[in-house]
């Protein structure tokens, strides 16, 4: 059982739930304590020690289902004697074939029908050709060929083909027994190899996928694969949820270690002078504030879901942000965020004034006339777009006053940087007013570029 | 591992038969008015066989501070409960010395001293007698002992309860953590102090942060799900025992259609049971439209909820008949 647990754990880490020693030695008093007798039991103790957070508890119960499942083996029962009609000849015995064969355990295992037997012998064979190790899907054919291997199916092969030379339709029939038995194992085990391949590989298939696609250009032709979208989607979120647990944690002062001498003093007064209080200087810890403008026109069309399922992460990750859209004109659009799920938010923004003409001066000039006064010294504005302006003017008297007014400006374009400033981009006259410009197509670069951002402001 | 047998030995939790197993434990818990789902029960028996925090975590109202009061009433063991909030710290969770008590007596010693000190053969002696007073004035007797101090120092065990651990700082988590893994505490001016018998502790969340890992591993974790509508049922029942099963019924399932609803503030078991409660009060003994229009700000806290919900009354109330 020892070695069941912990193949239980190695499936539990490939289904992403994390398990440390610690919990994992918990886990193994946990089960000295109850026993295996009871499953109920075993599932509810093991997901106490092991399973830490409601996420990992769903993945635990699955994992657990899983894992512990063994359904009964379909297996072929000997097959009745034909009714009536002339007795049919009596089978050949096992003795009869060889001396090999009579020993053979597998076959003996498939004449009695002993499928209990039969799991137990999969089990030993399986741990043998070591199948838990497999990582792909890939492996699966080879993996169930060393299974088969491993029960010593060439043995029965060998024993099928004697038995066919056997004199009289006894051997016959033997042969047919064990080949029908043969085909039965054969099955199971690539169930068994599947099953185990979910358990273990299923889950890394997933996360290499989800590797891949974190460094793909967002702006690629045809842009993101509707398949891929969901899980672009969950990886935003995932992304957006790892940045707010980082930076979400209050942290309004930080100690600096320097005495106040001022305010120790002020203290002790009320002690007659006796400094019981001693009171240490403090420094505050700026919150980030931060203005977010995207981009929805029809240059970044590919981009844009993309982008704004970005912002609507943020939202929820920074407490005071305000977000913008534009093509033609620009509005804020906290509001949607704030009252509809993802999807729905997205749609909305794109509803409102996505896929327009862009014009960047245009929009400069809306954030200029009703919402410059959000900008001071803490503020950092980031924009999201490709500085596509369809030759109009590009405003940069107002970059130049967001540039002064603000702590920093950080242009974020999908646009590799070899784009930029040819046809009608602007980028390189915007350049100038932006701390930061760097070009971000892919998750990989926006999560850094963002963490950089909130670095600022939250010391570690 | 000695050590921890030992310590097991020493919990009084062990003498008592709702710990024996799983089963006798909801039975147990039972018999205290608190209605557990198999999975809760053995997160508990787990926690106190291994000696280990039990992190509780679930939505607001369904149940979380009530499993640890029903488990110190199970145990006949006190109950030390610590609310956790931003700025909380280990003065106000440990310990604290009792300035205003040393303030009086150094007052008091001032006129003394002179005398004390007149006899002293030269400077070096007087310093030497100095320092021995020194020492009385972070003694015992000037010790404010808070929530984790009291509850280490409870010598028969007792159940602890650290209430809304998400609320505390991070740097409150970390220090939770000696006391949490040793069940021990260091004051620099007396030394360690350690528990005799382990308390049993809880530890809530209500996600409002996500705790840290190292906290997280120290502690075995339970979350509780709101109930499906056969658990709710009883549970009504056990709090509020003068109701009838036919209006239990309706209301556990009108809860449950609520439940589904995209409401801002979906409601808990709490809320089910105080609208039992409020049911009773007005005599009612079936549920319609009209008697829940009227209560249906015992159960939904916001007014966009309210709004919602009314116009649905009649259609809810169908829905709820068909609930199983």
């Amino acid at each position: 059982m020892q070695h069941q647990m912990e193949d239980f754990i190695r499936a539990l880490r490939a289904a992403d739930v994390r398990v440390s020693p610690v919990e994992s030695i918990d886990a193994h008093e946990a089960v000295a304590r109850i026993g295996y007798a009871d499953r109920e039991l075993l599932k509810d103790a093991l997901c106490a020690t092991l399973a830490k957070s409601e996420d990992e508890v769903r993945r635990f119960d699955r994992a657990f289902d899983a894992f512990f499942a063994r359904d009964p083996f379909d297996f072929a029962t000997p097959p009745p004697p034909p009714e009536g009609g002339e007795a049919a000849p009596p089978e050949a015995k096992l003795e009869d074939v060889s001396e090999e064969a009579a020993g053979s355990e597998l076959a003996q295992i498939i004449l009695a029908g002993d499928s209990t037997a039969l799991t137990q012998a999969m089990e030993r064979a399986a741990q043998a050709a070591q199948v838990s190790e497999i990582r792909l899907s890939t492996q699966k054919s080879r993996l169930t060929r060393r299974l088969l291997d491993e029960m010593g199916v060439a043995e029965i092969e060998k024993i099928i083909s004697q038995a066919r030379r056997l004199e009289g339709e006894g051997g016959a029939a033997l042969a047919d027994r064990l080949e029908a038995g043969r085909k039965a194992v054969a099955a199971e085990a690539q169930r068994y190899v599947q099953r185990q391949h979910d358990l273990y590989a299923a889950e890394s298939g997933r996360q290499l996928r989800e590797e891949l696609l974190a460094r793909k250009a967002l702006n690629a032709e045809g842009g993101i694969d509707p398949v891929d979208l969901q899980v672009m989607q969950a990886l935003v979120r995932k992304m957006a949820k790892r940045l707010a647990d980082r930076y979400s944690r209050r942290r309004n002062r930080a100690r600096k270690g320097h005495l106040d001498v001022r305010r120790t003093l002020r203290q002790s007064m009320a002690y007659g002078g006796v400094p019981f209080n001693v009171v240490w200087k403090t420094e505050r810890v700026d919150k980030p504030k931060i203005i977010a403008i995207c981009d929805v026109s029809k240059s970044v069309a590919a981009a844009a879901q993309f982008l704004l399922t970005f912002l609507y992460s943020l939202n929820e990750v920074v407490d005071r942000m305000d977000a913008y859209a534009f093509s033609g004109r620009m509005i804020p659009v906290n509001q949607i965020l704030d009252e509809h799920g993802v999807d729905k938010a997205i749609l909305e923004v794109l509803k409102l004034i996505g896929f327009q003409q862009t014009d960047y001066g245009r929009a400069l000039q809306d954030f200029a006339e009703n919402h410059l006064d959000k900008l001071d010294r803490h503020t950092t504005v980031i924009f999201l777009g490709d500085a596509r302006s369809n030759y109009a003017d590009p405003r940069l008297d107002i970059m130049r006053t967001i540039h002064e007014r603000s702590r920093s400006v950080i242009w974020l374009n999908p646009e590799p940087e070899s784009y930029w400033n040819q046809g009608d981009s602007v980028m390189n006259r915007y350049l100038p007013f932006c701390h930061l410009a760097k070009t971000c197509n892919t998750l990989d670069q926006l999560e850094r570029i963002i963490e950089d951002v909130l670095r600022q402001y939250v010391p570690h | 591992m000695t050590i921890l047998a030992q310590a097991a030995n020493a919990s009084p939790s062990m003498d008592s038969d709702s710990f024996a197993s799983v089963d006798a434990l909801v039975e147990g818990l039972a018999s205290v008015g608190y209605i557990a789902s198999r999975r809760i029960a053995t997160a508990l028996y787990m926690s106190v066989h291994l000696q280990k925090p039990i992190l509780v975590e679930g939505v607001a109202g369904v149940g979380k501070t009530e499993l640890a009061l029903s488990t110190a009433t199970l145990l006949g063991l006190p109950l030390i409960r610590m609310q956790c909030y931003e700025g909380l710290d280990e003065s106000k969770a440990l310990y604290e010395w009792k300035y205003g008590k040393q303030l009086l007596y150094t007052q008091i010693l001032k006129d003394r001293m002179g005398a004390e000190l007149a006899d002293a053969a030269g400077m070096d002696e007087a310093m030497e007698r100095l320092h021995g007073m020194g020492d009385m004035f972070f003694s015992e007797p000037f010790l404010e002992p808070r929530p984790l101090m009291k509850a280490l120092r409870e010598d028969d065990g007792c159940v602890l309860l650290i209430d809304e651990i998400d609320k505390s700082d991070e740097a409150f988590e970390a220090f939770l953590l000696e006391v949490l893994s040793a069940y021990q505490a260091s004051v620099p001016e007396l030394g360690v102090i350690k528990a005799k018998t382990p308390p049993i502790v809880f530890l809530t969340s209500n996600n409002v942060r996500d705790l840290g890992d190292a906290l997280k591993r120290r502690c075995l974790h339970l979350h509780i799900p709101l109930p499906e509508a056969s658990l709710e049922r009883r549970i009504v029942a056990s709090r509020v025992p003068n109701i009838e099963e036919r209006l239990t019924h309706q209301l556990v399932g009108f809860v449950h259609a609520l439940r589904e609803m995209d409401l801002r503030k979906s409601p808990s078991i709490s809320e089910t049971v105080d609208w039992a409660r409020a049911l009773i009060l007005m005599h009612a003994d079936s549920l319609d439209a009209a008697m829940v229009r009227d209560t249906l700000n015992v159960i939904l806290k916001y007014e966009q909820d309210i709004q919602m919900v009314e116009p649905q009354v009649s259609e809810l109330l169908r829905t709820a008949q068909t609930t199983p």
